[in-house]
This record gives structure tokens, sequence and C-alpha cells, in this order.
């Protein structure tokens, strides 16, 4: 991660092997929640692969990142190991969080990963502050802060922009524009211009790219990211997508037009990364090799996930405080 | 020893935390200029900086959401609330966010902070400013709640929230502010959390209680004993969590329990604290648990309305009384 950001066409094919292993593991976790072997729900990531890689890319391991519900992707990117994390939606021992946390909840702070969040924008109120943490050790890290469209209706976001601005706080906020705020067409329910909008009567610098073109993406962050670490103050991206999926494994998004999903699938991150790096010579073998490789290795680490142990039943009682811990079997 | 308020032995207590620990910070509405409601942060802008004593806008759900960042980033923030009636604004941050990162994220996380908002009726600023919803984050697990009741307690008790790697519910009372008391200067150590303080040493009556209502049920107690009536005092000081052992020790010997909170006795902490004493020492009670709390009512503003939500030092004599006619 974060080296100097080129087109060169072996990066950009390093970069889409990142997305196909996040398309893989959303399949994988799809398919395994409605085996029965994934419980609780699953917020597919698919056909937005493209800005967690394109972002992340450019991120250092020992920058900091706050995701949301839909957060298996970001993880991915961020270097979170793919096969924890599918015991951990299994909850299994090995997993992200040992099997406590499950789908929201997945976080690996040894690569800077500071959590998915099941509450919409509260990874917003966490970022300001770990960025204040961050100026305060003089440390020179930014943080990225993932949230949907949905999440600008919420006080803590607005909360969080104003705050990064006022402290010119090292956060680069990213959201991911899907459009569909859970079963709701979100701009139905958004007062006035929009979300760079709303960045920018802060005084925040606002940008918004297509969020399905990977090298656009890229390069967005790559001067977004270092403008942030020479200390610009917070920035946002609006990165326009579409959600592939429903909102979670068994929504069947009946509540959209079948001819705008068509359209999205035109135009979504993978062909379009894959048509752009047939342009560049790599060939439709190597491509393919690639694509098998990923379902493989998912494909394994789901196999993992089955043969792992359960946790001890006196997991249960442990990490919740020291200080007026709970005795185990309390009843 | 010297003598010195409430609000200024936590000022004390911060000042030597930050002196001791640069990862020590505090943000919050008005610290700098104003230095805290009670004067808690009198001068540390000056002395620290500002931005170690962060003047915040009014934005508490991100006063708190920050604190749990920049916790899980690597320092110990202190967030600021004013009052635990403003709090609620940012219930969310702390129950959802900074009691579960640990545990959620299987042990990565730590949340080493402080959530400070003062409890309690001052006077006169009725139902949005006066309420002592302490029992609510007993409730919540991976909280610890403390409520300091003298100046000392709250220099040492402040001191082990700011090292604990817990996140802490801190509720200092507004009404105590003020209130001197004798500290020991050169004693720098925290005082452990989860540790109750005798208060009087008693052989009749055992009379559990903590913040602001301590002085009041010393001072019946006190009365008491002029009666012949012998009452031990015993001062809480964390409810979560609530130092057992000392309780149970002292109701063995005393055979009586009665626990006075300023808090609505409806769902308040004192029904834990009855439950627990009469499943486990049902044999040993001379008589039923009796609990004092303030009525089910909004805090009210009229001088005697207020007044009629308030435990008097006479209606715990009287309570205490009953339990020997």
């Amino acid at each position: 991660m974060a080296q100097v950001q080129t087109n060169e066409p072996a990066r950009i094919f390093n970069m889409y092997k990142k997305m196909l292993l996040i398309r893989a593991f959303e399949e994988a976790a799809a398919e395994n929640f409605h085996a029965g072997n994934v419980r609780g729900s699953v917020h597919q990531y698919i056909g937005e692969e493209a800005i967690a890689v394109g972002i992340c890319e450019n991120l250092r391991n020992d920058d900091l990142l706050t995701s949301y519900h839909r957060g298996h992707g970001h993880s991915i990117a961020k270097g979170a190991d793919p096969r924890a994390m599918m015991l951990e939606l299994f909850g299994r021992v090995g997993g992200t969080s040992g099997g406590k946390g499950g789908s929201m909840h997945i976080a690996d702070f040894s690569v800077g990963m500071l959590g998915a969040n099941g509450v919409i924008a509260d990874g917003c109120t966490i970022s300001v502050g770990a960025a204040q943490a961050i100026k305060l050790l003089k440390q020179d890290k930014i943080i990225v802060n993932f949230i949907g469209d949905g999440g600008i209706n919420r006080g803590p976001f607005m909360e969080a922009l104003n705050w990064a601005k006022v402290y010119e706080l090292p956060v680069l906020f990213v959201c991911e524009n899907n459009q569909i705020a859970a079963t709701t067409t979100t701009k139905t329910v958004t007062a006035g211009d929009g979300i760079e909008a709303r960045a920018k009567s802060y005084g925040i610098p606002a940008i918004t790219i297509d969020g399905n073109d990977l090298l656009l993406v890229d390069s967005t962050a790559a001067r977004v990211v270092d403008e942030i670490r020479a200390g610009s103050g917070p920035q946002l991206i609006q990165a326009m997508t579409y959600r592939l999926k429903g909102h979670y494994a068994h929504d069947e998004a009946l509540y959209r037009n079948p001819s705008e999903v068509e359209s999205a699938l035109k135009n979504e991150p993978m062909p379009r990364t894959e048509t752009w790096l047939k342009d560049q010579g790599v060939s439709i073998e190597e491509i393919d090799k690639a694509k098998d490789q990923a379902k493989e290795l998912i494909a394994n680490y789901v196999s993992d996930a089955h043969e792992a142990p359960w946790p001890d039943v006196s997991d249960a009682f442990t990490d919740v405080q020291d200080v007026g811990s709970p005795a185990e079997g309390a009843n | 020893m010297t003598k010195m308020t409430y609000a200024e032995a936590a000022r004390l207590a911060l000042k030597e935390e930050m002196e001791r620990d640069s990862t020590v910070w505090a943000l919050g509405e008005d610290l700098g200029f104003e230095g805290g409601m009670g004067g808690q942060y009198k001068d540390l802008q000056a002395e620290f900086g500002a931005d170690r004593i962060v003047d915040t806008p009014i934005s508490e759900a991100t006063i708190m959401g920050a604190a749990i960042g920049a916790a899980l980033a690597g320092t110990r923030p202190i967030a600021e609330l004013r009052f635990s009636d403003f709090a609620m604004c940012a219930v969310d941050e702390l129950v959802n966010q900074a009691a579960k990162a640990r545990y959620m994220f299987g042990g990565q996380a730590r949340v080493p902070m402080i959530a400070r908002m003062p409890i309690g009726i001052r006077g006169g600023i009725a139902a949005q400013h006066s309420q002592s919803p302490e029992a609510w984050y007993t409730h919540v697990p991976g909280l610890v709640v403390v409520t300091p009741a003298t100046p000392a307690d709250n220099r040492g008790l402040l001191k082990a929230a700011i090292r604990c790697d817990d996140p802490v519910v801190y509720m200092e009372h507004k009404g105590l502010w003020g209130a001197e008391g004798e500290v020991e200067e050169n004693d720098s150590d925290p005082i452990p959390l989860g540790i109750a303080r005798k208060v009087l040493t008693g052989s009749d009556l055992t009379i559990v209680t903590w913040s602001a209502m301590v002085n009041v049920v010393k001072k019946a107690a006190l009365s008491l004993a002029d009666e012949g009536i012998s009452v031990e005092v015993i001062d809480l000081r964390t409810l979560w969590p609530w130092d057992k052992d000392s309780v149970f020790n002292s109701v063995k010997k005393t055979g009586r329990l009665m626990i006075v909170h300023e808090a609505v006795k409806v769902g308040g902490f004192g029904g834990e604290i009855s439950s627990e004493v009469s499943e486990h020492l049902f044999n040993i009670l001379k008589a039923p648990v009796k609990r004092m709390g303030g009525a089910r009512i909004p805090i009210p503003f009229s001088i005697p309305l207020e007044a009629e939500y308030m435990i008097s030092e006479e209606q715990i004599i009287n309570k205490s009384k009953s339990f020997f006619s």
C-alpha cells in the first residue's frame, strides 16, 4: 500500500485482484447466509468495490479507517485478513473478533481498521476524535471515514463535518452514494443540493466522482490523501455508485426499477476495470485465472470456517471490562 | 491536610494527571474561559493549551464520539458533558460504541475515556438540569459508574477513572461543587474504583448511600446516635462495580439495611442493592430492606415543590426509627 500512484497496468491489475477478492467474499457470505451458516445479517458491498480499493490503495498501513454496516470491502481493502473475517461471519474461534462481533463488527486494529459499525454515521464522530488524537500525538497519519448516502441525514455526520473543519483535522470523509438508504431512494428524503454541497457549506473541500471508475477513484484518492497528510484539513469525496444487491442478503430489492438495475449492471466496476486491463494488454487468460484464484481462496476460507471450533462459552464473559467484570455464569 | 472544595479537588486531580501523562486531555463546552461549570477546569487551558483543554461546539454526540475515537487511537480523553441531562444527547455513543467496542472487536480495542456528567439538584434548575440517572449506566455492560461525595474522593476517584482502561461514567454532584473538605495534598494516589467508604461505624442499622446524600445521611445518623440508634453509614462511591463485600459485611453485623439516593426511587440503584441483600442475606435480616429515593416526578422548579422531591434529614431519621418501632 501507499506506493506512488501510477496507472501502471501491473499495479491496477493488483487492485483489480483485491476487488475480485471482495466480490468473491461477498458472494460466499451471501451464499452461506442463505445456507444458514452465517447468522444475523450480511450487507453485501457488491458493485461498490472500486471505491474501497481505490481509496485504501493510497493509504499507509498505520493510517486509520472507520466503516459502517457494509464494511467487508473496506476491511479487505485496508488489509484485514479475509480468512479471519470469514471465520468471524461463521462465529468461530479465529474470527477477527473471536466470534463476538459478526459481520457488522469486523475490525482489525493491526491494520488501522477501527471497526465497521452497526449504527449509521457513528463512525463520523469516532473518526474526528481519532484525528484529534493523531494531532495530539503529533503523528502524520490520517483517518478515512466511509459513510453511505443514508448517513448524511443523521446529526452526527453534520456535527462531525463542522468539528473536523473547526479543528482542521486530518480526516477524509468518503461518502459512497449508492443512492438507496435501505429501501428508500435517498434523494426523496434529502433536502438541499446533496452531499458535496453540505460539505462545502462547512468550508470543506469536496468533490463528486464516478465511484465505479477505479482509476479515477485511485488518482483522486492519491491527491486528496497527500493533501490531507500535508495539512489541508478535512476533505470529502462523494463516490457515485450503485448497490447491485439488496440492503442485506435477504432483501430481494423489489423496490427498484428493473431498467435502473439493467443500466447499473453495464456500469459496474468489475467489467469496466477488466476492459481497461484488456486494452492495456492483460490477457483474458490472466484475468480468468485471477477470478478463479479469488473464488478458490474464498472457498478455502469457507471450508476453514466450517471446520473452525466454536468459541468456549467462557469467552462470553471476557473483554467486557477490567473493573467490575461479570462473573461467569452469573445466574 | 488542606481544605479545598469538591471542584478544586477535581481540578487538582486533572492537573496532576495531565502533568503525569501527556495523552490525558479534556474536551467539552466552555472549559477555557469559564473553566467548567464548577470551575473544575479553571485556568487549565492557560497551563496546558487549547489542544489539551479543548473548547468544543455544542455537539454532545461528537463530544462523546470524538472521545471514543481518541481513546481508540491511543489517548485518554475526558468528555465533559456539563449536565448528565445533556449527556442524554450522546447516550448512543456511550452505550452503543464506548461500552461495546472492546467486546465486539474481540479485545482488540480499549476505550480509556471518561464520560463526565454531573448529576443532581443544585437548586432551581428544574426538570432538564437536575436529574440523577446513574442507575441507567449500571445496567450497561462495559461501563464503570462513579459518584464521588467528598473533595478527597473527587480527587482520588477522578485519578483512578483517568487511569482506568475502560470507559468510566463519572458523575459529580452539581450541588457539591463548593463543598469543602480535607484533602491530603501530598498523597496523590488514586482511590481504587469499586471500594466503598465507611462514613460512620454503627451496629443497629446500615445505611448505604452515595453522592450528595452522603452528607444528609451522615447528619441524620449523628442525630440518631444521640437517640441511641447506632447507624453504620456506607458511601458506595462506585455504583458499578459496587462494593458488595462491604455492604454484606455491614448488614451481617446490623441485620438491617436502608438505601438512600437522590435519584427517583423507582428503578433506582437502591433496588439492585436491596435485591442482592434480600437474596443472599434473607436469614440474617431482622426486617425487610427499606429504600428512600426521589418521587417519580420531573424535578420541579418552585422552592416548596423542589423541596418536596428532596429527601430530608428528618425523613431519613423517621424512616430509620421505623425499623425499631
